[in-house]
């Protein structure tokens, strides 16, 4: 029974390895949609 | 379309849900590994997704390039017509397919592929002209790696209660899969270590490289003995049907929420280069005022 | 004048740069020296087994010390500006390529020529297999390196941290040619395997790759 760590441990490091990747396209989202409402207030 | 993302996004996640419930309850335990086998309800659905997406991105790469030239570009069409043909016609000859088998793959499973580089081609030209291929090309290339990353750390975690093992180096389908990501990430760095006017055809270049580059490495690793069970589909291996189903029914959740992080990025990506237009039209339009004169080279670093 | 009093000129200019500093071909030298004397340290250079493990390490020494003289193919035309008065130049743009690659093959070749007699002596190496089956895979693995890792330091000179980008775009794209030149040299030496697989291997790879290269290295050199 040893053996369903393993299992649990695959779909967790699968979750979290989507989710690192989806949190960096929300901060990256971020950092553009700043940049270009700083843009528009520079004119 | 505002609309349209959160309401698939609350689908894809019912789906995944009901995917995931599918693999940990009503998949039947596997009679030889138990429980721990329901790792490939993960492991195989990303890996099929990350060789569609890295797959996508070499078409994308080949027209990118030849978009370059028209003559060059017309020339690329009918060699994918002419390869879709020849390929699919190639996998009935009987010898051809005596091959195959001796090399595990089943014909039927290359003859679609064979079908889905022209179909892909020309999809892909219709849907993303212009600069969008190439954005598809990054797009495509990084959520591929991100799928190849959870293929390369499930595997080993399935690997360990299974054969005793992390890792069996030298095995056929580890070795490329490895080398397949390595080779989109050395992608990936190019196109951030790169000038932004020239990275486009760099990268192309790169991808049909690495395209190139598979099929040697999966021969060159011909020779050693293979460990990794054969492919679920195109392999001769057989499965129980019910396994199958959740297998397929997996994969389609994660093709959603894959197009889901595709799209997403694609947006992404789009933005980007929108601010940097939007940097450059600034910088000029200053130089312009500092200047007044309307040529950017009078630039002038202040 | 045509592709081929191109490619000699260009060639032949290359070879007399290099006879003049040297720069490239001592520092690969010295490099694989390095090489051999820390690893001869790392592990027991006489035992039975380090013939299982030398084919590997010659061909890594070479492929590191390969970069150096890469990495010197194009940042020397980037003086001045001779990359770009070739791109204006009417001169086929294959033609330059197959002069640097085969600059690059005469560099490495002479350097593997070098070396070969250092592992000899300092492995206690003994030849179990046929051993003039060495000698394709030499010639064939050196072109393997050379072809693409002229093509990709003529990627990397365009982008920034030059030096830097060459190994990570040309390792990855290698690994099938290290692959065979490795087994098919440790199958030579300990002689228990046939390496007629290898050799194959590596002139696919190279006829692959050559035909690659050929046919994209206009697009790179002119991308904008």
């Amino acid at each position: 029974m040893n053996a369903i760590k393993f299992l649990f441990a695959a779909y967790i490091a699968t979750w979290v390895i989507h989710g690192v990747y989806v949190g960096t396209l929300v901060r990256r989202f971020g950092r553009l949609r700043r940049e270009l409402k700083e843009l528009g207030k520079g004119k | 379309m505002k609309r349209l993302f959160p309401i698939l996004s609350v689908l894809t996640a019912i789906f995944l849900a009901y995917a995931l419930y599918l693999a940990l309850v009503k998949a039947p335990t596997d009679a030889l590994q138990g429980d721990v086998y329901r790792i490939i309800y993960y492991h195989v659905p990303s890996a099929w997704t990350a060789f569609l997406l890295f797959f996508i991105n070499f078409i994308a790469s080949v027209q990118y390039l030849a978009s370059a030239k028209s003559s060059r570009q017309t020339a690329a069409k009918w060699i994918v017509i002419a390869v879709g043909v020849v390929g699919v016609v190639v996998t009935f000859l009987p010898q051809v397919q005596e091959q195959l088998k001796s090399f595990g793959m089943r014909p039927s499973a290359l003859a679609t592929t064979v079908v889905l580089i022209p179909v892909t081609y020309f999809l892909v030209g219709k849907w993303f002209p212009g600069e969008r291929m190439d954005v598809l090309a990054v797009t495509t290339a990084e959520v591929g790696v991100v799928f190849c990353t959870i293929v390369l750390v499930t595997g080993p975690i399935w690997a360990r209660p299974v054969w005793g093992i992390w890792w069996a180096p030298g095995d056929i389908r580890l070795t490329s899969t490895l080398v397949l990501w390595l080779i989109y990430v050395s992608y990936l760095i190019l196109r951030r270590f790169s000038n932004s006017a020239q990275t486009q055809m760099l990268a192309a270049a790169l991808a049909v490289f690495g395209a190139l580059d598979v099929p040697l490495v999966y021969f060159s690793i011909w020779f050693f003995r293979t460990q990794h069970p054969q492919p679920v589909i195109g392999g001769g291996g057989s499965m129980d049907p019910r396994m199958l189903d959740v297998l397929l029914i997996s994969w389609m959740a994660f093709l959603c929420f894959a197009f889901l992080v595709c799209w997403s990025r694609f947006r992404l990506e789009l933005l980007h280069r929108e601010v940097e237009q939007a940097h450059a039209m600034e910088s000029l339009a200053g130089a312009e005022v500092r200047a007044g004169v309307s040529l950017p080279l009078n630039r002038r670093a202040q | 004048m045509n592709f081929w009093a191109v490619t000699l000129a260009t060639l032949r200019k290359d070879i007399r740069l290099e006879w003049r500093s040297k720069d490239a071909l001592n520092s690969m030298l010295f490099f694989s020296l390095l090489v051999v004397v820390i690893f001869s340290f790392s592990f027991d250079p006489l035992a039975e087994e380090s013939r299982h493990i030398v084919g590997g390490l010659v061909w890594v020494a070479f492929l590191f010390a390969a970069v150096v003289a890469l990495n010197q193919t194009w940042a020397r035309e980037l003086r001045n500006q001779v990359l770009d008065a070739y791109r204006v130049s009417p001169a086929p743009a294959n033609a330059l390529f197959l002069a640097k690659a085969a600059g690059n093959f005469v560099f490495v070749s002479l350097l593997e020529a070098l070396m070969t007699p250092l592992f000899v002596i300092f492995y206690n190496l003994r030849v179990l297999g046929p051993g003039w089956q060495l000698i394709p895979i030499t010639v064939f693995g050196t072109w393997a390196l050379v072809v693409n890792g002229t093509f990709f330091a003529a990627m990397s000179v365009r982008t920034r941290s030059r030096e830097l980008m060459l190994p990570l775009l040309l390792f990855p794209i290698s690994i099938p040619a290290v692959i065979a030149m490795v087994a098919g040299t440790t199958a030579i030496l300990t002689g228990e395997e046939s390496a007629h697989f290898y050799i194959v291997l590596l002139l696919t790879y190279d006829v692959v790759f050559t035909t690659a290269c050929l046919g994209l290295f206009e697009t790179i050199l002119h991308a904008e």
